[in-house]
């Protein structure tokens, strides 16, 4: 035996911690299996996907060029533009909030209970907030703009605390030795710091409260997810494949902007 | 483009030279951006005196949730277990099947650049496609039920962790892959044993982050059709049986913050 095999024998032998874990995975794993009943696939299925893929291959392009209100291009835009009102909504309504939220600014007790109340925001699923605001404001793409604020609001003001929470306060007693006014200190001395990471966070969750438009719709909150629902069950699939075409390419662009915006606002 | 149009203003310092200063570019941003909300508030029929008339019925919906029906949670366990299984299965599975499509998408492993192309696009497309969309489209395929939902899940795995993990095969250090090709191991081989162990706690994070997240997507699969706890809730949501969605939030809440807790306990533990 010689000096490199002494040293590979030396290395401490994590093997049965690995081995419990990965039995313990597979316990989990098989346990599982018994939830695939695969009695419900039936005969058709496979027809059904060969249609899938014709559609895709062979879109309805008039309808995917149509800029009428029926059409996939007005529908787009209408799942942007409830997007966008939606994160900005929800961004104005997630500062008080992270603010009210972080630890710095207000006492304890006030940020633990404001905490708990986002904890609770967030893990409601999106589409229960749709059904609640359905009845609320009826169906179509106002619905979808309340509900996109609200669920934006918990990860906002997380990440917004996160900030806030960082904040650089020397700068503050420095403008306080120059004499600087509460408001020029609020000017010059926060809002430099926070712009930049609260633009950058508030264009990530645009990206992602754009997927969340694309599917609200099956609720009947506006955008593109009804018209997707109806082509499907009516077994439309040239349709189908068209909008999710123009889904894709739009979800895809916007990733892209959102990279590359997010890249230039964070390394100035 | 924006600097010929508003040109740079001259400033004269005290010694003599000129300095130029490039024009402030928020004005422009705040006009789009207001543009934006204006041309969205049309396109959306955004009504603020209808919130202000009707912003009451969501709270008296809350309200009716509070107490929640304590009767209603036996029927549940059996669809939060549902729920629970199709994402460990669909977690479980993508992320296993994300390793070879993740080896093949990285460009410092396979030098043949239409397979990194085809890999990556093919990851892109699959990560774009909304979970509840491609819930819907397994839905027609392998009929209503949880292999449906589990189908969605694991291609969603396999989009996130494929992507992620594909990044860091790329800033792994080559030194150790290029030292066992020289040695004549085979490009699998030395990738198992070079590139493999410095991305596993990473891979490992990375799919119960996603498992976390696969929870919550899965609560919410039921609407569709794809099995889970959410069928329930949109039954109860529909019946307005406000006092059972209320059971079955509370139930969900738990629920997730039992298993981040689990999972974020792993997580600290592999980095």
């Amino acid at each position: 035996m010689n000096a490199i095999e002494k040293q590979l024998y030396a290395k401490p032998s994590k093997n049965s911690y690995i081995y419990v874990i990965s039995a313990v995975l597979l316990g989990l794993m098989i346990w599982s299996l018994f939830v695939i009943d695969f009695g419900s696939m039936e005969e058709s299925g496979w027809a059904i996907a060969k249609n899938i893929l014709l559609g895709i291959v062979t879109p309805d392009l008039d309808f995917l060029l149509d800029f009428t209100t029926q059409g996939v291009m007005y529908l787009l835009v209408e799942t942007i533009a409830i997007a966008f009102l939606g994160t900005i909504l929800g961004a104005m309504l997630a500062i008080p909030f992270a603010f009210l939220s972080a630890s710095n600014v207000v006492p304890k007790p006030v940020a633990f209970i404001t905490r708990l109340l986002l904890i609770f925001i967030r893990t409601v699923p999106s589409l229960v907030y749709g059904l609640m605001f359905v009845r609320v404001a009826g169906q179509g793409p106002f619905t979808g703009v309340l509900t996109i604020a609200l669920i934006s609001i918990g990860m906002l003001a997380k990440l917004f605390v996160d900030a806030i929470e960082d904040l650089d306060t020397s700068i503050f007693e420095s403008m306080t030795s120059i004499g600087c006014t509460t408001f020029e200190k609020i000017r010059f001395g926060i809002v430099p710091q926070l712009i930049a990471i609260f633009l950058s966070i508030g264009i990530y969750r645009f990206d992602m409260n754009l997927r969340e438009a694309s599917i609200l719709g099956l609720v009947g909150a506006g955008g593109i997810g009804a018209p997707l629902i109806f082509a499907m069950n009516a077994y439309r699939w040239n349709e189908v494949g068209s909008i999710l075409i123009g889904l894709v390419i739009l979800i895809l662009i916007v990733e892209l902007w959102s990279n590359y915006m997010r890249n230039k606002l964070v390394r100035g | 483009m924006f600097d010929k149009i508003f040109p740079p203003k001259q400033v004269v310092l005290p010694n003599g030279k000129t300095v130029s200063e490039k024009r402030s570019r928020t004005p422009l941003i705040f006009v789009t951006v207001l543009i934006a909300v204006y041309l969205s508030i049309r396109f959306t029929n955004f009504e603020f005196s209808l919130l202000a008339k009707r912003g009451h019925e969501f709270f008296a919906i809350i309200n009716e949730m509070i107490p929640p029906k304590w009767e209603y949670l036996p029927h549940l366990w059996q669809p939060l277990l549902d729920t629970i299984m199709m994402s460990i299965l669909g977690s479980v599975l993508g992320s296993l099947v994300a390793v070879p499509i993740a080896y093949l998408a990285a460009s410092n492993i396979v030098k043949n650049k239409v397979i990194v192309m085809v890999a990556r696009i093919f990851l892109s497309i699959l990560r774009t496609m909304p979970t509840l969309v491609s819930a819907l489209i397994a839905t027609f395929i392998f009929g209503l039920g949880t292999l449906a939902g589990t189908i969605a899940i694991f291609l969603f795995t396999l989009a996130y962790v494929g992507k992620l993990l594909y990044e860091q095969i790329e800033n792994a250090s080559m030194g150790a892959f290029e030292a066992m090709e020289s040695i004549g191991i085979t490009r699998i081989q030395a990738f198992r044993y070079a590139i493999f162990p410095q991305v596993l706690p990473n891979y490992l994070s990375t799919s119960l982050f996603c498992f976390e997240g696969n929870v919550r997507y899965a609560a919410i699969l039921g609407y569709v059709g794809a099995g889970g706890i959410g069928l329930l809730l949109d039954e109860g949501l529909g019946w307005r049986d406000y006092a059972s969605v209320g059971m079955i939030l509370l139930m969900l809440a738990i629920t997730v913050f039992l298993i981040e807790t689990v999972s974020e306990y792993f997580r600290k533990k592999l980095i």
